[in-house]
Parts: structure tokens; sequence; C-alpha cells
């Protein structure tokens, strides 16, 4: 177990350095840079002489390839950089803004297996009924939306409905509160874009429930469960669902590494103050440094992820080996 | 007077102790409360105003800052006035209108206490026009004819220029040219990119990346009985919607910048007398270059038939309901005394009265330089208001003369550098200048080998002629005739440029926000020691 | 972002060798799909709908999509403007008519170009296995976890943002979903007995993977291509909404959801509402007729 954990981590560095390599090509292969769109960006004249000391003072005019030896270096000796647009540590502009982006994945996560799970398994027991068919269009339609525009119309629709209920709409507070320091305002903060992500994530989950749940419950176990008559519910709550929840549970663990990257355009129209948006604004300000931190960040995330779902799935079903 | 205050009166604004009070002000302005305001941007790159461009530093820092002299706070609008905030008065200049010498009031102190002087304002400026190696300096060209500054005492400064020039007043007014202590920028001048610590109304009281800035009153402010509030909030929220919520939901109290005519109708409609708009022609407009150094962009019949085909008179109306633009004009600001009136401009191509007329002269010189049907590329910013809406109705207009255009929308540093680069057809620039100073803002159509901002790719010895005759001259109707000269050839005769609708600054605010009054320009009077609540 | 959404590999070894039903007439088959597959039915009938309004958008829309008209702006349905106008005063009934075709031009070719590159290197890479199958599995690892706007803006910003360009930046996060999926299923078809053999007949390697196991990984992989499509066209909306997709004036769907769709989502719902629908509509009627499309393939596969 040790040897194989060991051996995915050493896996892992190449993975680490090819999106190293990746994003480091990507942001240059992008024309322009931070000193033209710091200077330029009001509108008015750029001084050409202005250009160059901000290009030097950020080593922009230093060869490409001394450039990446010194990002690789740096981030062996766990030194991520100054943001180029800011000027403060990279570490400390990731540190402000994670809070958010893990509280709406978390949240997110949360929703989903609620919802998930039961309908996953209703849907399964009562195959091909209308409530089965229900539950399954409900879930294709959750895959079908476009997080933005269902993001959008949620605001539109709540602002609507508590306007047309209580005489005044009600909006999100517009400056985040952390949930220490005021739950209920911190909530509402991040419940609506939690709710967004949720039903997308909720109906993967639950598509992948439902057919896990049918094919455990054909399995024969759980026929010569039956034929020693035991109960239905026992026979769900006991055997099957505990079985068909291993590929669930891998599905989450997965899905959640995706959500940490996949914040983009939640957070851009829910303006929240996260890692997502941050990463917007690190490409869209051509800041390489941040951008590439917060690459390596999301690519890192997704390795563990992956990790952690393949030993815990391990553990859980001895069948499997590691290989 | 070109400032339009929609439903507010004339008379809203109060200068106290500054100016005369205006006549039409009836209300005594209240003391106490908190402002908060908008910024309709994500964090700033750093508070230096000395080296940065963009108006989320102006909006955020300028409240904690003192400038040596401004646009009149009482009348931002006006582009030819200019007072003191740390001089005791605007001095005349001497030596044939090279030397200016100010005088610095005695009464001002930094927040921590220390005493402002001449040798804080001169260094300060030293390092704004003569920035040293490894400081930088966004507007060192808008200095060119600064010779050397001075303080031979602590109360004195000198501004010694190369020669005389009506540009160097606006340009000295600029919004950023913060003062700052002496001392500090000498030990470390990139001290005051992450720190704040100046001599304005308000004192600041904190900050959180990218969410809000706050500042407190300023007791010892040397502008007596002011300011009138007691802190400010500015919360950053590049999210246009999440704005109008604000001032929908009086979250906040007023945005600066300048919001679209949807998020105006909307709240008016809404809100009533709770909301109120002030508006004005801005000094930043969309400007369509092509470039010259692609065929066939190098065929003045060309050119002139893509000005031609742009119906402006008929766009700009029906665009200032959606978009952010109104006002058609040429090269010079429209409030400006230099501007071309509307019968000069229709003697212009692009601005003919009659369209149909101007599109068959467009489609004959298209067919005549042998480029019917042409298609090309036109780049434009990943901006919506007003760049894409703008963009997107050029596209239309050109298709009624059988062009076939399509737009190649990127992100802001990929626009710059592709006309930088000189790798477009036609580019949809943006000139947006703060202080109205035609005689510098126009500057920008002259060819790259003087004005390096200029992309058109073209060499013209006859434009930059045209351009310096009307610059040194000082009489002002003498100069209005150059300038028409100028714009003339460079619109209609070589088409260097197509100036569209100049774009049209809307602030709305919750009504009981007093003493604030638009200017032309988003980065001007934004030091809020006027402002009050009237509540 | 949408597009991150990643299909588990199904079961290995579960490649539908034999096709059911293969040998039946194809209208008994069809009437049977019909019969079996309600939903997929009228995901069937969805994607034809679509499929026609693109191919006819010049004959059923009334007006000109691209064209401004300033003395109709943003105008609420009506019979003159079915779905009412945009702010430009442009007929959203006729963008809608016309931007399926942006749609499914983007969707599909998105998904057929990255499926079948993540095809071909799905199966080279199974069949060849050692380090090449090392290397390629970190290289898709890196593809799957880099997040998608950078790839597209870098795209966006050297290319520009035309049709095509889109499709590339689309495409590119699609190939190495497919390649571990395939990768999978074709691991498990390596070690039988006849491809041993044309192994040891001495047929080329590209002979050997094109004939013998491409044929037997087809039953996931057109699976996987029906999710793709979907996901492309929620890709190109995404992105769209970054103002990195297709650009104005050309319709399509996702661009009309950008701009306008906030700023006048509570003034003018019309301007946002529709456009969202017919990407809900269409992706989900594409799925649908995936989800069928699984099961009479191969009912191991079920909602995997």
């Amino acid at each position: 177990m040790y040897r194989y954990i060991v051996t995915r981590l050493l896996l892992a560095i190449p993975t680490l350095a090819g999106a190293a390599a990746l994003v480091f090509v990507l942001m240059r292969l992008i024309p322009g840079d931070v000193c033209v769109i710091r200077l330029g960006s009001g509108g008015a004249h750029v001084d050409e002489a202005s250009l160059a000391a901000c290009r030097q003072q950020l080593g922009l005019d230093d060869p490409m390839i001394v450039q990446f030896l010194h990002f690789l270096w740096s981030y062996a000796t766990f030194d991520f950089g100054i943001s180029m647009w800011s000027g403060n540590p990279v570490v400390h502009e990731i540190a402000i803004r994670l809070p958010v982006s893990l509280e709406v994945a978390v949240l997110a996560t949360v929703i989903a297996i609620l919802i998930a799970i039961p309908l996953g398994t209703i849907s399964a027991l009562k195959e091909n009924t209308w409530l089965d068919h229900f539950v399954r269009v409900m879930a294709i339609a959750g895959i079908a939306t476009p997080s933005f525009w269902l993001g959008i119309m949620s605001l539109v629709l709540v602002l609507d409905i508590t306007y047309f209920a209580t005489g005044h709409a009600w909006r999100p507070p517009i400056t985040y509160v952390s949930f220490w320091q005021d739950p209920l305002a911190n909530l509402a903060i991040v419940f609506l874009p939690a709710i967004t992500v949720g039903y997308r994530y909720s109906a993967v989950t639950m598509r992948l429930t439902r057919s896990a749940m049918l094919e455990v419950m054909r399995e024969d176990y759980i026929r010569t469960a039956r034929s020693k008559g035991l109960l239905e519910q026992i026979i769900v709550n006991r055997h099957a669902l505990k079985n068909a929840l291993l590929p669930v549970v891998t599905l989450i663990g997965i899905e959640f590494a995706f959500l940490i990257g996949g914040l983009v355009v939640t957070e851009q129209v829910f303006n929240l103050n996260g890692i997502g948006r941050l990463l917007v604004q690190a490409v869209q300000n051509q800041d390489n440094v941040l951008a590439q931190a917060l690459v390596m960040l999301v690519v890192a995330v997704f390795v563990v992820a992956n990790l952690v779902v393949d030993v815990l799935y391990a553990w859980l079903d001895p069948r499997i080996r590691y290989s | 007077m070109y400032v339009r205050s929609g439903l507010m009166a004339a008379g809203l604004g109060l200068a106290v102790a500054i100016a005369a009070v205006p006549a039409g002000a009836q209300t005594t302005p209240k003391r106490g409360g908190t402002l908060t305001y908008m910024i309709p941007a994500d964090a700033p790159p750093s508070f230096d105003g000395h080296r940065e461009t963009t108006y989320a530093t102006v909006h955020a820092g300028a409240p904690f800052y003192s400038v040596l002299i401004r646009v009149p706070p009482d009348n931002p609008a006006s582009t030819t006035e200019f007072v003191c905030d740390l001089c005791t008065e605007m001095p005349r200049p001497t030596d044939g209108g090279k030397t200016y010498t100010f005088k610095i009031r005695p009464d001002v102190k930094f927040h921590d206490g220390a005493k402002l002087t001449a040798q804080d304002v001169a260094t300060s400026w030293n390092y704004i026009v003569f920035p040293p190696k490894g400081v930088t300096s966004a507007r060192v060209s808008y200095y060119e004819m600064v010779d050397k500054i001075e303080a031979p005492d602590d109360a004195t400064v000198i501004f010694r220029l190369k020669r005389a020039t009506t540009a160097f007043l606006p340009a000295l007014a600029d919004p950023f040219s913060w003062i700052y202590k002496k001392e500090t920028l000498e030990k470390d001048p990139h001290w005051y990119e992450k720190n704040i610590l100046g001599s304005g109304p308000f004192k600041f009281a904190g900050y959180e990346v990218g969410q809000v800035i706050k500042g407190v009153r300023n007791p010892d402010y040397y502008h007596k009985g002011l300011p009138l509030l007691d802190a400010i909030e500015g919360i950053f929220a590049d999210k246009q919607s999440v704005r109008v919520e604000a001032l929908r939901g009086d979250r906040a109290a007023i945005e600066f910048r300048g919001l679209p005519p949807s998020a105006r109708d909307q709240l008016v409609k809404e809100a009533g007398k709770d909301v109120v708009v002030q508006d004005s022609d801005w000094n930043c407009g969309n400007i369509l270059t092509p470039n010259q150094k692609k065929k066939p962009f190098d065929d003045v019949r060309v050119r002139k038939a893509l000005a031609l085909a742009i119906d402006q008179w008929a766009g700009a109306p029906a665009l200032s309901k959606i978009a952010n633009v109104r006002t058609v004009g040429g090269i010079v600001f429209p409030g400006s005394p230099l501007a071309a009136t509307k019968e000069e401009l229709q003697q212009i191509a692009g601005f003919w009265p009659d369209i149909n007329k101007s599109r068959e002269e467009a489609k004959r010189l298209l067919k005549e330089a042998g480029a019917e049907g042409l298609k090309f590329e036109l780049l434009n910013r990943n901006v919506d208001q007003p760049y894409k809406y703008v963009g997107t109705w050029a596209v239309a207009e050109w298709k009624k003369i059988g062009l076939n255009v399509e737009q190649k929308v990127v992100p802001t540093g990929p626009w710059f550098s592709n006309m930088r680069a000189g790798t477009f057809d036609v580019a949809m620039e943006a000139n947006c200048q703060s202080v109205v100073n035609p005689v510098l803002d126009t500057g920008k159509y002259l060819p790259h080998t003087v004005y390096p901002e200029n992309y058109g790719g073209f060499e013209d010895p006859k434009s930059i002629e045209l351009y310096e005759a009307m610059q040194i001259e000082t009489d002002p109707a003498k100069q209005r005739a150059e300038m028409r000269a100028y714009e003339k050839h460079t619109l209609d005769t070589m088409v260097h440029e197509i100036v569209l609708p100049y774009w049209y600054r809307i602030v709305l605010a919750r009504s009981y926000v007093k003493g604030w009054k638009i200017s032309p320009s988003h980065y001007l009077n934004q030091d809020l020691a006027n402002v009050w609540l009237d509540k | 972002m949408t597009i991150t959404a990643r299909t588990p590999a199904p079961v290995a070894g579960a490649a539908a060798d034999e096709l059911p039903d293969a040998n039946r007439s194809p209208l008994r088959a069809a009437r049977q799909f019909v019969r079996r597959q309600p939903l997929g039915t009228v995901g069937l009938v969805i994607v034809l709908v679509m499929f026609a309004a693109g191919a006819m958008a010049g004959w059923i829309a009334p007006y000109d999509p691209e064209a401004n008209d300033f003395a109709a702006m943003m105008e609420a349905p009506s019979w003159a403007h079915l779905l009412g106008t945009d702010q430009l005063g442009r007929d959203i009934f006729s963008r809608l008519v016309f931007g399926a075709r942006t749609a499914l031009l983007v969707g599909f070719s998105s998904a057929v170009v990255g499926g079948v590159i993540g095809l071909v290197l799905g199966v080279t890479s199974a069949y060849f296995g050692g380090w090449f199958d090392l290397v390629f599995q970190r290289v898709l690892d890196v593809l799957m976890a880099f997040p998608l706007i950078i790839l597209a803006l870098a795209v966006v910003s050297v290319f520009g943002t035309g049709v095509v360009n889109v499709i590339i930046a689309i495409t590119v996060p699609l190939v190495p979903r497919c390649g571990r999926v395939v990768r999978a299923s074709a691991l498990a078809v390596r070690e039988v007995p006849y491809v041993d053999a044309a192994r040891a007949l001495g047929f080329s390697h590209a002979r050997i993977v094109l004939r013998h196991m491409v044929p037997n990984v087809v039953a996931p992989f057109l699976i996987l291509l029906s999710a793709f499509v979907g996901q492309a066209i929620l890709a190109e909306a995404s992105l769209s909404y970054l103002g990195l997709g297709v650009q104005e004036p050309v319709p399509a769907w996702g661009l009309m959801l950008q701009g306008g769709a906030e700023e006048y989502a509570t003034t003018a719902p019309w301007i946002a509402v529709f456009p969202g629908l017919a990407i809900v509509l269409t992706v989900l009627g594409i799925s649908l007729f995936g989800d069928a499309l699984r099961d009479a393939i191969d009912p191991k596969l079920r909602d995997r």
C-alpha cells in the first residue's frame, strides 16, 4: 500500500512538470504583457522608457529558458513568487480567495449528495415508472443547463419572487463575510452559487447512483437475500446501497477536484472573490506568475484527489489490488 | 454648458470655503455619515497614482491625497478653469510664459502629523516628470515641455518650461499627481505602491484586497470645514449587475465611473425620486484606425469609403439608448471651445448630413479603388461598454456598402500588442484622457514617428506641420482656425482615423448624496471632500 | 465550467463485439427503439428539429439575423417578432434559428475531431503499452486537469475568435477524456487470441490497431461521442460568456447570452431566456438520445 502511494506520488511529478511547461508556454503565447496592460489600460499615452523599466523590473526581458528554469527552481524550493500585477506574494493572493471557493465547493458537494443519493436510489428501485423518468429527465436537464445561465436566471427569479412576496427584493450581501464572522450573511452569499453548481453536480451523481443501484440489485447475493425473505428495506439499506456507493464515492471525489478549477464561470456570475475569478483576472492581466501558481494549484488538487479516491476505493473494496 | 444634469438641479454641488457658493444652492450641507460607493474594478494593481493609469487607483486613493492644482470641485466640467489645492493662488506665468511660481500653503500636514512643504511638492513632481532609474511614471510624456522643477524654500515651487504652451496648466492638473512625502520617496520610491499616506481630506483606515477600502475624516484638513463626511467606504465590484443591484437596494449610494443607459432607465423607473442621474459628455471616445501599412488601406479612397459608410447622426442617438455613447464629434472633445460646430463637422467625410449621398460616394470610391466587396477584420477589445456595441454597429454599417467585416475581439493585452505590432486591418481604439486638454489630446492623430501610440502606420509631414502651427498659437481664435485645418486634414483629406461618437458618462446616485458634481472625466474630482449626505 | 464533466470509464471488457439487433430490418429496429426508449425518441426528435432549423435557417428565419433595426430595439415578443428583439433591434427568433447552425457545427465537429484523435491515441497507447503508454497517460493527466480558460484564451489570442478557433479550443480537452476511456477498453482486447494471432502473422501495427482493435472499442466510443456533442455546445456557451467564443455579429446562442443577457435580465428577460432555453433543449435532446442509444447498443453500460 505505501509502495503504491509512493509510486503514485512519484508519477505525479511528471504530470506537474508537464502542466508547468504547458501553462508557461501558453501564457507567453498570448500577445502582450502585464506592463503594456498596466501602463496603457487607462487609454492614455504609454511611455516606451517606462515600459522597458517595468519589463526589466519584472524579469520579462530575460530569455525564455531562464524564466522557465527560474519558475521550476523556485517551485522546487516552495517559493511561489510575487504577483506581477499587485506585487503581493502569490500565496497571500490565493489565501485571501481560497476560503470562498472552498466553501462553495464543499456546500455544493453536500447539496449534491443530499439530492443525488436518495433520488438516484428511488429512481433505480422504481425503474421505468413515471417517477424514474421524471428523475432521469431532471438529471439530464441538470447536465444540459449552462451553469452561468442557471445562475443569472436564479438570481433574477429570487429577486422577483421576494419582491412579489414581501414588497422588496432580496439580494445577497455585496461584500464577503466569513462564516465565523456572520454565519447567516455568509450563507446568503454562498447559498445560490452552491445550489447552481450543486444541481449539475447532483445530476451527474444521481445518474451514477441509479445505474450502480440497478447493477447491484441484479447481483446474486441480493437475489439470495430476497429469496431468504428479508425485508426489501433491509436489503436496500444493508446490502445494495453500501455496495452501489463505491463508484459514487469515486465520482464525488473526482468531481470535487474538477469543481475547484471549474468555479471560473460561477464566481464570475455571482461576483465572488474566489480563485476562479482570480484566475480570470490573472490571465487577463497577463500576470504570468499568478496564473502559473493557480494552474499548478488546480492540477495539484486534481492529482491528489485522484490519488485519494483510488486509495479509498481500494481500501473500501478488498477485491481491488494495487498494480 | 455641456453638462446636462438629468434630474438634478444645477445648484446641487456645494463648494464650501473653496469658491463662491453657486447661486442655485439653497440647502446647507449636513455633516457626518459614511458614504458607501462602488468602484467598478477588481483590486487596483497598486495605490501609487504616479505609476498607475487606471481609475481604480484614483477612485480608491484620491480621497487620501492632495494635489498641487486641480479642476474646480464646484465646476469640474469646466475645460478651461483650474484652481489651487496645495498652492495659495494660481500664478501668472513670467519669463514670457516659461516660468510658473507656486506658493504652497503653510497649514498642511500629512496624516502622520508631519508638515507638508514645498520640498515634498517639488520632489513628488520631479519623480513624476523625471523618474529616476527603477521608478515607473506613467505620464512622463505629458510633461515634455518641463525643463526644471525646483523648491528654493519651503513655501515655493517653481516650474521652468522649455517653451510657453497652453498645454502646461491642464497637464499640471492631472488627478494622478498626488503629493508624497519627500523623505519616504527618497528612501523607498516603491513604498506608495502598497501604502497610503497623504494629506487629503480622508485618512486611510483599511483595505481588504479586491473587496473594500475605508477612510475616515481628516480633522486637520487644511480646507477649513471640510470634509463633510465622517467616513468613506469604497466597494470593489467589477461586475456591472452587482453595482446596479447595490444602488437599487441602497447598499451603496453612488458609482462614480459611469453606468450604461440600461441601468439608468431601470433604476429611474424603479426607484424614482430616490435615485438621481448626472450625465455629461465624456472625454473619451472610440476611434477606428485603418492600418495604412496593409493594402488596400494605404489607399485614401478606401479609408474615406469606410468613414462615409457610417451614419453617425442616426447611429449615435440609437446607440445612446444601449451604450455609453452619445455626442457626435470631431477630434476635439465637444465641450471644448476648440471643438468643431455641427456645421463645421458636416463638411467632413463621415459626418455628411445626407447618408444616402454619403454611401453612394463610398461605393463609388470603393469601385474606383477596386475594393468592392472588401473583406477584412475589425480588431476590437473584449469590453462590452461601449467597445463591442460600437464595433457591432460599425460592422453592420459597413455591410450596407457591401463590405464583409468580421469582428476579432480579444482581451486587452493582445488588443494592445496587435495594434503596437501593426498586425490588424482596422482597429477599434479608444482615446481617453483625464483633464480636457485638446492641444495635447489631439496629438494622438499624429504619425507614429511623433506620437508612438498612433497605430495607423503612416508618414505625413503635412499633418505634423499643421499640428505644430496649432500647438504654438496662443491666440484663441487663431488657434481654433488652426485646429480646424488640422482636423480637416486628419479626418477628411487623409482619413487617418474615423472618430466615432464620444462616450457619455452617466453617474447614478441615491438622492441623498449631495455635493458631488460630474465632470467629463471619471478621473477628475474624486477627493470627495465636498460630498455630504442629506439624511 | 461545464466542460470539466468527465465520463467515468466503462467496465473494461464490456466492449460490444456483437451488436444486438444487427441483423434485423432497420424499420423494425427503429420501431422497437421508439417503443423501448420513449425518452430517447423525444431526444431524437429534438435533435432532428434543431438540425432542420439549422439547415433551413434561410427559409425559416423571418429577418436577417445580423441586421440592426434601431426602430425596434428591445421589443417584447409579439407577432412581428415572435421572441422579441435584442438591444440592437435584431430579431431573436431569426438569430436563434441561424444560431442552431453555429451550435451544431461547433458541437459535432469538436466532438468528432476530439473523439477521433482520442480514439486513435487511446488505442495506440493500449496496443504498444510500456513507455509509450506511461508517457501518454501523463500527457492525458495534464490536459485533463488543465483549466480550459487558459487554453482557450491562448488559442483565441493567437488565432482570433473565429468559429474554427473556438472549435480547436473546445476540442483539446475532449481528447484526453476520450483517450482514457478508449484506452481502458482497448487494454481488455489487447491480449485476446486473435490480436496475438495477427501479431504472430506479422501484420503491421497500423493494420492491427485499425482492423482489430478499433472496431472493438467502437461501442464505448459512440456513447462518449454523444456526450461530447452536448459538452462542446455547453463549453462554447461558457467561453462566449467569458468573451472568448464566437463574436458579433455572428448569430450564436452562447454569444446571445453574453453582455446583454445579464444587463437586461430583469428589464427585457426574453433576451436571456430564449437562447438559454435553446441550449438546454438541444443538449437535453442529444443526451436523451445518447442515453437511449447506449442502452440499445449495450444494456450493461446503462447510465454510465
